[in-house]
């Protein structure tokens, strides 16, 4: 039976691990080669890298990193972060990543979202969406949640499938960081209307928070940073108790 | 030295790295010439039957590969074009192996499948060595093989399919062994020193 994937985030800044609160007040959490090879081994499914510096600099050595991971685990991996044009993508591709996902690039100019499929396959395809909560909706937003849009969340959703996302990465901001469970509204309403897997990202503090996204928010797999970056959670206890919520995982 | 056949389509790097990780010799080529001097040949891949094809056409590849006689390994897209027929984009593969690859319906769930599955082992296939029944492994794929007389390994999603197939010296895995953990090293081990 197809399992439910867990898959630890590690935000990279300049070559090391960093972890904030609703996308601020970063904290070292150390080296993402280290972390890859640990998580890899308590049984993740799965590891997202998404790349945050600011620099041409940092950027360069996030490179050396992708490689270096590629080396150190034999699981898949999803890399992000700046990603704009088809040429960033074979790059990260090319160093070993497996899939890349793509955020503000896709809003700023949806086609790349088509140029990108066509040219690496939807599979190897995430548009991540960074969701905020209005009155009645939820609203886009880009730049690493700097940047509000006028674009509804879940109608984003359906055109980043049309246009070939091969899997969605749905991050709520407003839980973001809070250790108070995903959004489960928001996973819910995106799911009912895609056919793609989606991963649910934003607020998980607890292993029951990772039930409820399954469970109740209908997301194939879930993401998760801070609750495994300080080893207050590993990740075989996490799976243990999914598996005793009679959720599928591979143990 | 094992050849690993690079057509283009991604995932060379996976590839060597996990055989890296196992010690093993390889050479990267794209060159009839030098892929003849394999004794064992990988073909990995991801994207799509039809753009596999066509730059295996390009490579001149085609009809030396249908009748390569030392022990190739086919991974995901490199598994299902030694099929007949793959209706993604009605592409015609290399017919080492009978049948016709399909699509996933999407009505009967989410497409592609996506994550660990578990594979049933069927038969005695070398390349399932001193592996379990009903180990986890990586898929991503949006078609699938049937199940016939060459399925060494099969996997439920929306329909029992065809995981793993071995039909004489030709062997194939929809799941990425590249990606799959240990078991998955097990598996390009197995084929390294048992196929």
């Amino acid at each position: 039976m197809l399992t439910k994937r867990i898959i630890p985030c590690l935000d990279v800044q300049d070559g090391r691990t960093v972890k904030g609160t609703k996308f601020l007040n970063l904290r070292d959490a150390g080296d993402p080669v280290e972390l890859a090879a640990r998580y890899s081994e308590e049984g993740a499914d799965e590891l997202v890298f998404l790349d945050i510096s600011a620099s041409r600099e940092g950027r360069k050595t996030f490179l050396s990193v992708v490689e270096r991971v590629a080396r150190a685990i034999q699981i898949p991996f999803t890399v992000g972060g700046g990603i704009s044009t088809v040429e960033d993508i074979l790059r990260v591709l090319d160093a070993g990543a497996d899939k890349v996902s793509l955020n503000t690039a896709i809003v700023l100019r949806p086609d790349f979202l088509n140029e990108a499929a066509m040219a690496v396959g939807s599979q190897s395809i995430v548009a991540a969406i960074d969701a905020k909560r209005d009155e009645k909706r939820w609203t886009v937003w880009i730049k690493g949640g700097a940047e509000r849009t006028e674009l509804d969340a879940v109608a984003w959703a359906q055109e980043t499938v049309r246009r070939g996302a091969g899997e969605l990465l749905v991050t709520s901001m407003d839980s973001d960081g809070m250790k108070a469970g995903y959004d489960l509204d928001l996973l819910r309403t995106v799911a009912s209307r895609v056919h793609v897997p989606l991963i649910a990202s934003g607020g998980a503090g607890t292993p029951e928070h990772l039930v409820q996204a399954i469970t109740e928010g209908n997301a194939d797999a879930v993401l998760a940073a801070s609750i495994f970056h300080y080893q207050e959670i590993s990740i075989n206890d996490i799976k243990l108790s999914i598996s005793a919520n009679t959720i599928p995982v591979r143990l | 030295m094992i050849g690993i056949i690079n057509y283009g389509a991604g995932n060379i790097r996976s590839v060597s790295n996990a055989l890296d990780g196992l010690g093993a010799a390889y050479f990267v080529s794209t060159r009839i010439d030098e892929l003849r001097q394999a004794d064992k040949l990988i073909l990995p891949g991801v994207g799509e039957a039809r753009s596999a094809m066509e730059s295996l056409d390009r490579g001149g590849l085609v009809e030396w590969l249908r009748t390569v006689e030392v022990p190739f390994l086919g991974i995901c897209i490199g598994m299902q074009i030694l099929f007949e027929r793959s209706t993604e984009r009605d592409t015609t593969c290399l017919g080492v192996i009978p049948g016709t690859v399909s699509k996933f319906d999407a009505s009967k769930g989410k497409v592609p499948h996506m994550g660990w599955n578990t594979v049933q082992v069927q038969g005695e296939s070398p390349l399932f060595n001193g592996i379990r029944n009903n180990e986890f492994f990586y898929f991503v794929h949006s078609y699938s093989a049937p199940v016939g007389p060459a399925t060494i390994g099969l996997t439920e999603y929306h329909h029992p399919f065809s995981a793993a197939v071995q039909r004489g010296n030709f062997y194939g895995v929809q799941f990425h062994a590249e990606k799959s953990g240990r078991t998955g090293l097990r598996i390009l081990q197995n084929f390294i020193e048992r196929c």
